[in-house]
């Protein structure tokens, strides 16, 4: 294999003999960052942030240490929160969940930095309701870190005292939204709030300035503190730097989690090198490249994509499928995202109606139902693919199916909207003769009842 | 008494430019674009924004396009070459109602894209609605029915079935649900716990399946439970008393006050063919917002009670027999005349209006009567609207000088008793008997005349009996617990024979007196207002649809503990 993982949040992951209590971690240098950490002081940790030009891991890519700046510590004078999102639910995303179970101190030593960072004192850790088990690995290693001093009052005699509960999330994929899962925090339905004016950072919860990260972003933290924020950022591509957990699953020989340095390797690589290419001997037919909302991108298509060149100008290329690089600028300028880095891989035999029935059953189910557009629309988008799907379709459907996605996108509360519209104009864009074929044979060509027209 | 007023701007005179459909203009910093756009003329169609709820921009209707001054490379808005700013429109469309203006903001309410957006929230909000108009009492002030037509295709794509949702809920003792018709603005839920702190309604279930419910073992009837079925914008929310009886285009609207209240909220009377069908609330900021009690809003069916006098009555034999106007008046005028005018008390009311009050007061005052006071109605107030004075004008009684508050009336069952008083005129249908003076007293009189719009005990010991007439069916005006003056305008006309109380005094004036000089309330308030400090300078035409404050508040409820 050409390229080898670059395992720095994994590391320990399934590493044999490695467990998930304190005393593991502790002889694998754990909670030395915090040593570290402390000394440096605050507002050093917030600067070595922003040299890293760490991105969020939760979909959207946003600047971490810009995401920071927005609070100032010494300015504010409400009390300022940290909640880290472990709602994971984008589907294709299964990342974050290797941490809290096998590893939940790093995540626990990384939150704590960050609070320390940006004047915290209370922090809550909002958990995916069905990870029971993983609920209670997380209280258990929470009590480990408050019993030897790294958590409660005056820690690690410095002073600084952070208290950090865990709150079950409600089962529903929009709790992961962070006004979404604010809300459902203060003990509300997770109805995604405004923004403006409900910005986190300053009308976050309970109304005060309030920083959301995920799972994978925290932990980043404690190995920019490691480090330092100049040497992190030279991991990966420029503005694309640190690692990044890749979640593939779909037809491919070896599915799973892999770390690999942001962009150091192409679709085709993570696909054929990494995974074992596609199973069966099968054809890449289409690949969803970041969580299901992500846009689909078909094999045998070139995109057009800028990349800086080596004078550091923009320099326009064409690249197949298989040469895109994994990281957030190529996969956006694709046209599609790095998203939450679960990379959905389908082969010929995926029948596209069929995927994107599917996924649309999933949104359907998932909208909060808070705002028009989404409420009525992804319901109807889904009725109209069962219909297809079952046999039923229409000549028109696929251009009324790409009007209703556009007229969701764009015009709602939260980006639940997008992520329910993108897969639909995606697919439909990008396969639309395969609509038609379905449409054109209908009836006898109602195989699967995979879909069914309610729910 | 609201906790947002976004209709309010912070400061009016801090203005900015803002450029609305092409045209620059100036407006108040911070203000809402859907409220800019109302004071530019232009009209921001929306569902979920009200000015007195919080803002949640669910409906998505107000969707606008919007643009900030472009900036230079020196960071300065460029120019143009009328010398505003050139403005940079941003492709996703923003919602006005939680956006406030800030200067050189660029506003579309009706481009491709605008329009775009609301035709598709209009396409989306119908899908699944039932389109039951035939059969829903909103229909002619829904604002599904009104935006579908201004803002709407016509033909649905939709050929789906539709979401099936509860229908006929019993929401509490008052309020009816048809959750297909509901539209999950969530106006209805906000104002329960954002106004009345009631929070007693949510919704259950996603996406579509989205369901507006009582939260179980709760029901929604707080004392302000139906202004929700005004503020919600279709026929999901509908009043159990009001539905099924009467299609509002039919309805004749006249501007009145409540009268079950010393609050006097603004009310809009809603009749046809000589009947109120509902009372709803009158926007008035300075009075009851946009909101009344529902006690107040379901009083009126007593207009039509079994107990209401429509022909005057006058007493024969021991029996009361119907009679007529000339005779009533007649025999009233004869018994007051029969015994001295030391010997004459006067149950004004406060529930008359100041013109009939001052009508009786010119009487009283000819005549020589200076025994007069007001029955005291002590209610259960609230917090929030509802006085705990049942006088909706017993401050004006005070005024005029014809109330002490009930403290001179309590000492007339003594001198009935001991003969001081011989005769008694009551007045606004006041119950002696319930006011503390028992019916074997009451007996004791050699005259009792009553007018009132119901009978009761007292009604019935009577020997003349004036039939008067209910809030709906007079014209005149109050001062309310707050030193508000108010006007309130005649809706139907009183049943029967039955006549405005104005016109009854009128009579018995001329028929005691020969005082003739009043004989519109036109003419009354030129007197009144010379002879009332609180009125002076003031007439009909002054006091306007919203009234006008008299004396501070604080001064009216020091008279009122003094
Ligand atoms: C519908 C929806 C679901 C989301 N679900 C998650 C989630 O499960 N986990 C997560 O970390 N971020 C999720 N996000 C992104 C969060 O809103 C937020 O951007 C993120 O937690 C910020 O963390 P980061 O800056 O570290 O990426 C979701 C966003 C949307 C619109
Ligand atoms: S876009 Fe969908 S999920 Fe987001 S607030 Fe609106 S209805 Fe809820
Ligand atoms: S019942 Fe009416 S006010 Fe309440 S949420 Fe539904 S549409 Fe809005
Ligand atoms: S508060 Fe008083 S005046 Fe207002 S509606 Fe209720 S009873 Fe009528
Ligand atoms: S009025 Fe509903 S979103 Fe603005």
């Amino acid at each position: 294999m050409a390229i080898r993982e670059h395992r720095l949040v994994f590391k320990h992951i399934d590493a044999l003999g490695y467990t998930r209590d304190i005393d593991c971690y502790l002889k694998h240098g754990g909670y030395e960052m915090l040593k570290k950490g402390f000394a440096m002081g605050g507002a050093a940790i917030r600067e070595e942030v922003k040299k890293s030009q760490l991105r969020g891991r939760g979909g959207a890519g946003f600047p971490t240490g810009t995401k920071w700046s927005f609070i100032d510590p010494a300015k504010v004078t409400k009390p300022i929160y940290l909640i880290c999102n472990a709602d994971e639910s984008e589907p294709g995303t299964f990342k974050d969940r290797q941490i809290i179970y096998k590893d939940p101190h790093q995540l626990i030593e990384g939150m704590i930095l960050s609070c320390f960072a940006n004047g915290v004192k209370l922090a809550y850790l909002y958990i995916r309701c069905e990870f029971t088990e993983g609920w209670k690995i997380l209280e258990k290693a929470l009590g480990e870190a408050r019993s030897h001093g790294f958590l409660g009052k005056n820690i690690l005699k410095s002073g600084y005292d952070l208290e950090i509960h865990v709150h079950r999330g409600a089962g529903a994929y929009i709790c992961g939204e962070e006004t979404g899962l604010i809300e459902s925090l203060e003990g509300k339905r997770a109805y995604p709030r405004i923004k403006p004016p409900y910005f986190p950072a300053v009308l976050g919860l309970y109304m005060c300035p309030t920083i959301v990260n995920n799972v994978e972003t925290l932990c980043n933290v404690k190995h920019i503190v490691e480090m330092g924020g100049e040497a992190y950022a030279k991991i990966g591509r420029p503005n694309n730097t640190g690692t990044r957990l890749l979640c593939v699953s779909g037809d491919v020989v070896k599915p799973g989690y892999y770390e690999f340095p942001c962009g150091a390797l192409t679709m085709g690589e993570l696909i054929h090198d990494v995974c074992g290419g596609i199973r069966n001997g099968g054809k890449l037919k289409a690949v969803i490249p970041g969580g299901s909302s992500a846009k689909v991108l078909r094999a045998g298509e070139t995109y057009k994509i800028k990349e800086k060149g080596p004078d550091g100008n923009l320099v326009e290329k064409e690249v197949k499928l298989e040469d895109l690089r994994m990281d957030f600028d190529t996969l956006a300028s694709a046209g599609s995202m790095a998203g939450s880095g679960g990379v959905i891989v389908m082969d010929q035999t995926r029948d596209m109606v069929e995927c994107l029935a599917n996924i649309s059953t999933f949104y359907a189910h998932e909208s909060c139902g808070q705002c028009t557009p989404c409420r009525e629309g992804v319901l109807w988008m889904k009725k109209i693919l069962a219909r297809i799907a079952e046999g039923h379709g229409r000549e028109d459907d696929p251009n009324m199916l790409k009007e209703v996605a556009d007229r969701i996108a764009g015009r709602t509360i939260c980006a639940f909207g997008e992520a329910a519209s993108w897969p639909v104009q995606s697919f439909i864009g990008k396969f639309k003769e395969e609509f038609s074929l379905r449409i054109r044979r209908n009836g006898t060509a109602a195989k699967r009842d995979t879909v069914s027209l309610t729910h | 008494m609201n906790p947002w007023n976004h209709d309010v701007a912070k400061d009016e005179k801090d203005l900015v430019d803002v450029q609305i459909d092409g045209v620059w203009m100036q407006m108040p910093r911070g203000l809402n674009v859907v409220e800019v756009a109302h004071r530019a003329k232009k009209f921001l169609p929306h569902y979920c924004y009200h000015p007195k709820l919080s803002v949640v921009g669910n409906c998505r209707m107000c969707l606008f396009e919007m643009g900030t001054p472009k900036m230079g490379p020196d960071r300065k808005p460029v120019l143009g070459a009328d010398g505003k700013p050139e403005i940079a429109w941003m492709p996703r469309p923003q919602i006005g109602c939680a956006t406030g203006i800030t200067p050189g903001m660029g506003i579309r309410t009706d481009s491709a894209l605008v329009k775009d957006c609301r035709n598709g929230v209009m396409e989306f909000l119908l899908i699944n609605h039932p389109l039951d108009c035939p059969i829903c009492d909103q229909a002619g002030e829904c604002k599904l029915q009104e935006f579908s037509v201004e803002y709407g295709t016509g033909a649905s794509r939709f050929t789906e079935n539709k979401v099936k949702k509860p229908k006929n809920v019993d929401l509490g003792e008052r309020i009816v649900l048809d959750d297909e018709r509901c539209i999950l603005c969530s106006r209805c839920v906000r104002f329960s716990s954002e106004i009345t702190q009631d929070n007693v309604l949510g919704f259950v279930n996603r996406g579509s399946h989205s369901t507006l419910t009582a939260y179980p073992g709760k029901s929604f009837d707080n004392d302000y439970s139906l202004n929700t079925v005004d503020i919600c914008p279709v026929g999901a929310l509908t009043s159990k008393d009001f539905r099924f009886q009467m299609r509002v285009w039919f309805l004749k609207e006249t501007k009145s006050l409540c009268t079950s209240c010393g609050t006097g909220c603004n009310t809009m009377i809603g009749s046809r063919e000589g009947k109120v069908y509902r009372l709803t609330p009158r926007e008035n900021e300075s009075v009851n917002s946009h909101w009344m009690c529902d006690h107040g809003r379901l009083n009126f069916h007593y207009l039509e009670s079994k107990e209401r006098l429509t022909r005057p009555l006058l007493k024969a034999a021991g029996e009361q027999f119907p009679g007529t106007w000339v005779d009533a008046i007649a025999r009233a005028a004869e018994g007051l005349q029969k015994v001295k005018p030391a010997e004459i008390a006067i149950v004004a009311s406060g529930r008359l209006t100041n013109e009939e009050l001052f009508v009786l007061k010119r009487l009283a005052g000819e005549l020589g009567v200076s025994q007069v006071d007001t029955v005291p109605h002590l209610g259960q107030g609230d917090k929030f609207l509802r006085s705990a004075d049942g006088n909706p004008n017993g401050r004006g009684a005070e005024l005029l000088g014809l109330s002490s508050g009930g403290r001179v009336l309590s000492g007339w069952a003594a001198a009935i008793l001991s003969g001081k008083i011989k005769a008694l005129l009551v007045l606004g249908g006041e119950n002696l008997i319930s006011a503390g003076i028992p019916a074997s007293t009451l007996a004791k009189l050699e005259v009792l005349i009553y007018s009132g719009i119901l009978s009761n005990e007292t009604s019935r010991l009577a020997q003349v009996v004036l039939p008067g007439s209910g809030f709906a069916e007079k014209t005149g005006s109050m001062v309310n617990v707050h030193g508000r003056l108010q006007r309130m305008t005649r809706a139907i006309s009183a049943p029967g024979e039955a006549r405005e109380d104005w016109m009854i005094l009128r009579d018995l004036r001329m028929a005691l007196t020969g005082g003739n000089s009043l004989h519109s309330v036109e003419d009354i308030w030129k007197s009144m207002a010379t002879e009332v400090p609180q009125f002076q300078g003031l007439n009909w035409a002054k006091i306007g649809d919203l009234g006008i404050q008299i004396e501070s508040s604080a001064k009216a409820d020091e008279a009122k503990l003094a």
